[in-house]
């Protein structure tokens, strides 16, 4: 029987450790590799250039490799489910194979899928390699609950198995026998499509600062370990104003795309470290970027909302301010605080930042500042940042602006003062914020202090040239974490003894006011676990609006009670 | 009710009785204890239901839930509406252009000031940051006039929108509570435009009952209004205000004979522009609310530049609670660890990038109550934070360092650190992280 083999790329874009490609190769006659784009989003979807522009350069770098190997990529227009059944027809497909997604919107497209499959008699091959592991096993291992701290992750994940090594690349020996029908007219039917065929208007686009596609990333791994390698130090680096800047070692954007194998990337770190450090083995804090995308991912797999606050079981109710206007000015780089501008403007440039730098911003939007939704950064992220793949850009955005796993929320970063420490120079600032240019160091992060000589001789006043600041800072800093400490304190409420509470929240504040009555709808996570102490990881309780605080406290369930006794607790308001 | 046995003894009569039977064995008890008549049917009649029982158990629902169950029948229409159900109240005032969370009804709170507003004792109104919420929170306390409050809350759950309401209307609005409650208790006003007359009117009305009052960041007082509160209020046990408010003689009011002992007060320092001046406070009168009330919490947060705080932390000062909103400078904290020897919470939002080694350990040797701690943005070396964690000991039952912070040297990598400080702890612990991503 002939077996015609369809491998569908969604991300895992790349021909090594692709296990899914590579087995379904295996006693294939043909074999066409496909990207079903849906050109119809390229306009209206938040998506913006330089994310597409990424993608279709990997598509491109695909189509190349596949060339090669005498195949190409087939470019698809149009939804899956009207996709499939045409090219089950169409092309007598009888087997079917792509990379497993475990996000829940992939998880029930894949499942529409694989109906459509089994109606068509074509078999699935389902593989995992986006992620290190298994997530579900993970869960499995946790009492059928993600993890919802990272210390408790990674407890989890050192009883894990060893990570599954990558796949061997597809080559021409792989292939064998296998091909690929290639018609005259592959490239008007099939071809990797420009940006402008897209709608983009590409005039005055500068050259990528991420080029997208696997050789590209596989050529920055080498460079990574290079850097590694000679440092001989694998420690976190200290930031400094460098950092701020797009990495040639960077790796985030094709770990998201799947132009790099985290589990190549993951083998490769552990060789070196092994290397260098003489056999010693490697702590899981050499892995941290790898381990954080895993964490995001298993924690969203199994949860739809986990991309809102409503409707989330793990997220908390804060009443956000709704503010187009202030969140415009976020979004575009206009809040008149120097640091976030340039921020933000590099990341609308670029499709890059720091990490610390996302924090820097998010905090900002959020709980430092504009009081803001986190919903609405997660939304300008996704449209902007490269790397930002649905599980991982929602978890840290909650994280970020204290919604849920549990963080401090005292810790704020101050618009200036971190940028300041930073970079003292103001490099960075200049770079992205030419108009500021003129500005001496000691002004450049907080402009609107500077002298009315000072802002001539810069030739940019603020307030004409650039825009005086859109909040006081001390003053929102202030308001905002009165507003964090209401909110933690009605989570106490739930914590029992013994358990690490918020620190600014245990201090003594009388509710002799019950909510009872109305919508409580300010509280869905009842946590017995507090931030920064004991590994337990807390049994959350699926948060519902309409859920009374009785029985809330009557249905939370203790995973385990803590190591230490009874912490003092002064927050008893008698 | 008969409770059901486990299945270990034997026993299988417990366990197998139908809910008809159950319902019969309720009813019978019911029976017994209420009325003489008892209908003879296989359904329970809950409608028999004493009150009692429904108050306890409507006190479970949701409102939405109660209301529901208060459309069944007239009985349980009846129990909605039982004093006890309404003393409760929080308003949540919503619009949806500028929040995502819903309003309590319109409907249900004209209800509820028709036929409710004088059982009401605890109430509290949340707003959002739209100045007509605060207006509509201002009408409904304006209507409050049957009500004999024990609580009131005004709270802004973002900006503060209650100072974008004119000052007459909402004065007149919380005048009207003033002045109809005669017995208040408990009061939360910070962010309002709350001023010295209507303090005034505060006073005369309910300074038996007063016991907690929380004004921070009310510009409108000034010192002399509140010296007024302090002097005629003395079971006043809880107060929060701002520290331009504060006066050594507001602390010696506080601590007259007269005055219960204070529980709790809370000071924020908010510097409104760069430079800006603060007076002092005496040591003499801090150590007159220590002889009359040494246990209370003294809770300061602190939102001031790095120079600002020439007038602070020079002398001793009973502070246990204390929080730097925006940098602090090393030489600060090293004073903090000189003169705060009641220190219990420390919580340092960012200092710099010079390691504040010898500070930490300072405050370890001094600050002998210190059971909580949180750096931010700041920098030690992980010997001088081990030997710090060591110091401490067990009492630390709140520590939480960004990752950071924590500068390894020779002696400890990041790796090795938490063993070490987990070790001097009594139980495990980590650094606080945040992804990278």
């Amino acid at each position: 029987m002939v077996v015609n083999t369809i491998h569908w790329f969604r991300k895992g874009l790349r021909l090594h450790d692709n296990p899914s490609l590579k087995d379904s190769i295996r006693g294939s006659d043909t074999l066409r590799c496909i990207y079903i784009l849906d050109p119809w989003f390229a306009g209206s979807s938040n998506v913006g250039i330089n994310r597409w522009r990424f993608l279709l350069q990997c598509l491109e770098d695909l189509d190349a490799s596949l060339r090669k190997l005498n195949s190409r990529l087939f470019v698809i227009r149009g939804q899956p489910t009207d996709v499939f059944p045409r090219l089950f027809k169409e092309w007598q497909i009888n087997r079917l194979s792509y990379e497993y997604d475990s996000e829940p919107f992939g998880k029930e497209r894949d499942a529409a899928i694989q109906k459509l499959a089994n109606e068509a008699g074509v078999e699935v091959m389902v593989r995992i390699s986006h992620t290190l592991y298994n997530l579900d096993k993970i869960i499995e291992l946790n009492g059928n609950q993600p993890p919802l701290t990272y210390k408790r992750f990674q407890a989890v994940i050192n009883r894990m198995d060893a990570v599954e090594m990558p796949a061997e690349t597809i080559t021409f020996e792989v292939l064998k026998n296998c091909v690929t029908p290639i018609s005259e007219d592959h490239d008007e039917k099939f071809g990797v499509p420009s940006l402008e065929e897209l709608g983009f208007e590409t005039e005055g686009l500068t050259t990528a600062v991420w080029p997208g596609g696997e050789t590209e990333a596989l050529m920055r791994l080498e460079r990574h370990l290079e850097r590694k390698a000679w440092v001989a130090n694998f420690e976190r680096p200290r930031m400094n104003a460098n950092s701020l800047l797009a990495s040639p070692t960077g790796l985030s954007p094709y770990l998201r795309f799947g132009c790099l194998s985290c589990r190549l990337f993951y083998f490769k770190l552990t060789d070196l470290y092994r290397k260098v450090k003489k056999n010693h083995t490697p702590p899981l804090s050499l892995y941290g970027q790898l381990l954080w995308r895993e964490f995001f991912y298993t924690t969203a797999t199994n949860n739809p909302c986990f991309d809102k606050m409503d409707g989330n079981p793990i997220c908390v109710q804060i009443p956000w301010d709704r503010n187009p206007e202030a969140l415009a000015k976020w979004a575009e780089g206009r809040t008149g605080f120097p640091w976030i501008d340039a921020i933000m403007t590099q990341l609308r440039q670029e499709g890059w930042i720091h990490h610390l730098a996302r924090h820097g911003v998010a905090c900002f939007l959020t709980r430092g500042d504009l009081w803001i939704s986190w919903e609405e950064g997660m939304k300008v992220f996704e449209e902007l940042l490269l790397d930002a793949d649905w599980s991982v850009n929602a978890g840290s955005w909650m994280w970020l602006s204290c919604s849920s796993f549990f963080q401090q929320f005292f810790h704020c970063y101050c618009p200036v003062g971190f940028g300041r420490r930073t970079d003292p120079n103001g490099d960075y600032i200049r770079r992205y914020l030419p108009i500021l240019r003129g500005f001496p160091a000691k002004y450049i992060y907080d402009p609107w202090n500077a002298p009315e000589e000072v802002q001539k001789a810069a030739k940019c006043i603020i307030g004409v040239h650039y825009p005086k600041p859109m909040v006081n800072h001390a003053e929102a800093s202030r308001i905002n974490i009165e507003r964090m400490k209401q909110i933690y304190q009605q989570l106490s409420c739930y914590r029992g003894l013994g358990m690490d509470a918020s620190l600014l929240a245990t201090v003594p504040a009388n509710s002799n006011f019950g909510g009872n009555g109305t919508n409580p709808r300010t509280v869905s996570t009842a946590t017995n676990e507090g931030p920064g102490g004991s590994s337990k990881d807390p049994s959350v309780q699926v948060g519902m609006s309409q859920t009374e605080r009785a029985q809330s406290v009557q249905k939370r369930r203790h995973e385990e009670t803590p190591l230490e006794s009874s912490s003092k607790s002064w927050k008893q308001s008698k | 009710m008969k409770r059901m046995k486990g299945g270990e003894e034997g026993s299988d009569d417990s366990s197998c009785e139908s809910p008809a039977e159950v319902c019969k064995k309720v009813r019978k008890q019911l029976s017994d204890d209420s009325e003489p008549e008892v209908a003879e049917s296989l359904d329970c009649n809950w409608a028999r239901l004493p009150q009692e029982l429904l108050l306890h158990i409507f006190q479970y629902l949701p409102l939405l839930d109660r209301a529901y169950a208060s459309q069944v029948c007239r009985g349980w229409n009846q129990a909605f509406h039982m004093p006890e159900l309404w003393r409760c109240f929080e308003f949540e005032l919503n619009q949806p252009a500028s929040s995502y969370l819903k309003a309590t009804h319109p409907d249900l709170i004209k209800q509820i000031i028709k036929r409710h507003s004088n059982h009401l004792q605890y109430v509290s109104f949340k707003v959002d940051s739209s100045t007509e919420s605060a207006e509509a929170a201002c009408d409904i306390l304006s209507q409050l006039v049957n009500c004999s409050l024990k609580t009131l809350g005004l709270i802004s759950t973002a900006r503060p929108s209650f100072m974008e309401v004119p000052k007459s209307h909402f004065i007149s609005a919380l005048t009207v509570v003033f002045v109809n409650s005669k017995s208040l208790s408990s009061l939360k006003i910070d962010d309002t435009p709350v001023d010295d007359p209507s303090l005034k009117v505060l006073v005369a009305n309910n300074s038996d009952t007063l016991k907690l009052l929380k004004m921070s960041s009310c510009p409108h007082v000034s010192p002399a209004g509140i010296l007024c509160v302090a002097d005629q209020c003395h079971g006043l046990r809880e107060l929060a205000l701002n520290y331009h408010l504060l006066s050594d003689e507001l602390l010696l009011a506080l601590s007259s004979e007269k005055h219960v002992h204070l529980e709790h007060l809370r000071i924020d320092v908010v510097s409104e522009n760069p430079g800006q001046h603060f007076h002092t406070i005496k040591k003499s009168s801090w150590d007159a609310m220590m002889r009359h009330s040494p246990k209370f919490n003294l809770v300061m947060y602190f939102f001031l530049y790095e120079d600002e705080f020439g007038p602070f932390f020079n002398e001793e000062i009973p502070v246990t609670h204390l929080y730097f909103g925006r940098s602090v400078s090393k030489e600060v904290l090293g004073r903090v660890g000189l003169h705060c020897p009641r220190l219990v919470e420390l919580v340092v939002c960012a200092n710099g990038l010079r390691p504040l080694d010898e500070e930490l350990i300072r405050i370890a040797k001094h600050c002998t109550q210190l059971s909580a701690i949180g750096l931010g943005e700041c920098e030690v070396s992980c010997s001088a934070f081990v030997e710090f964690v060591k110091m401490c000991g067990r009492r630390l039952s709140q520590l939480s360092i960004m990752e950071e912070v924590l500068i390894p040297d020779h002696k400890y990598s990041l790796d090795e650190i938490h063993w070490e400080v987990s070790k001097h702890l009594g139980r495990v612990w980590f650094p606080d992280m945040m992804p990278t991503w």
